[in-house]
């Protein structure tokens, strides 16, 4: 019923501002800022999946993959900043 | 139909909120507050919007169900996150660091 071109476009939006987080991934002057970049990656791709499920009428199947994708990301997130909390590989 | 254009516009403005935090802050505990809040509501927002273009039915659910665990995993990581931090000793930016002192730990 909404155009998909608002979800196009929003999805669009998101993927410019996904390269902050690839940024901060990169360049993070700690581990854990590079945690954090990845952590925010994950949150946002989960919902440019969404969006790109309602651009392509095919939702149903995509929030499956996006449900999945949030889960992986925040089991992942969570190890690591266990694994780094005891200080990583170097201690 | 108003009312998902201005979700999403409002969505949209708080996920660049959140990059511009994390691109922009001093140090990590600040750009961890960043994306802790302000992208927990872009979330939110967005999920509304899906679920208002979508109608009432069990795509809508689902959504929603996306959107709850997002709501509950993003706070979550982060403070494990924050916490991991602080235990292992990275100290917060302050305006005026004493001298000598260095600004926080860095990696290898």
């Amino acid at each position: 019923m909404t155009p998909p071109a608002l979800f196009l476009g929003m999805a669009a939006g998101l993927l410019v501002l996904v390269t902050a987080y690839l940024y901060r991934l990169a360049a993070g002057p700690t581990v854990f800022d590079r945690l954090l970049g990845l952590s925010g990656f994950g949150t946002t791709t989960t919902l440019i999946f969404l969006l790109i499920g309602a651009v392509y009428e095919r939702l149903d199947m995509f929030v499956d993959v996006s449900l999945a994708y949030a889960l992986l990301m925040f089991i992942g997130s969570l190890a690591a900043a266990r694994y780094f909390e005891r200080g990583g590989a170097g201690r | 139909m108003l009312l998902v254009v201005l979700l999403a516009a409002a969505a949209l403005f708080f996920h660049a909120v959140a990059a511009l935090g994390v691109l922009r802050m001093p140090d990590f505990y600040t750009r961890l507050h960043a994306v802790a809040k302000a992208e927990t509501l872009g979330v939110v927002l967005t999920a509304a919007a899906l679920i208002l273009s979508v109608g009432p039915s069990l795509l809508a659910l689902k959504i929603g169900f996306v959107a709850l665990f997002l709501f509950l995993a993003n706070p979550t990581s982060t403070h494990a996150i924050g916490r991991a931090a602080l235990r292992t000793g990275l100290r917060p930016w302050q305006r005026e660091p004493v001298t000598g002192a260095p600004q926080g730990a860095r990696d290898e």
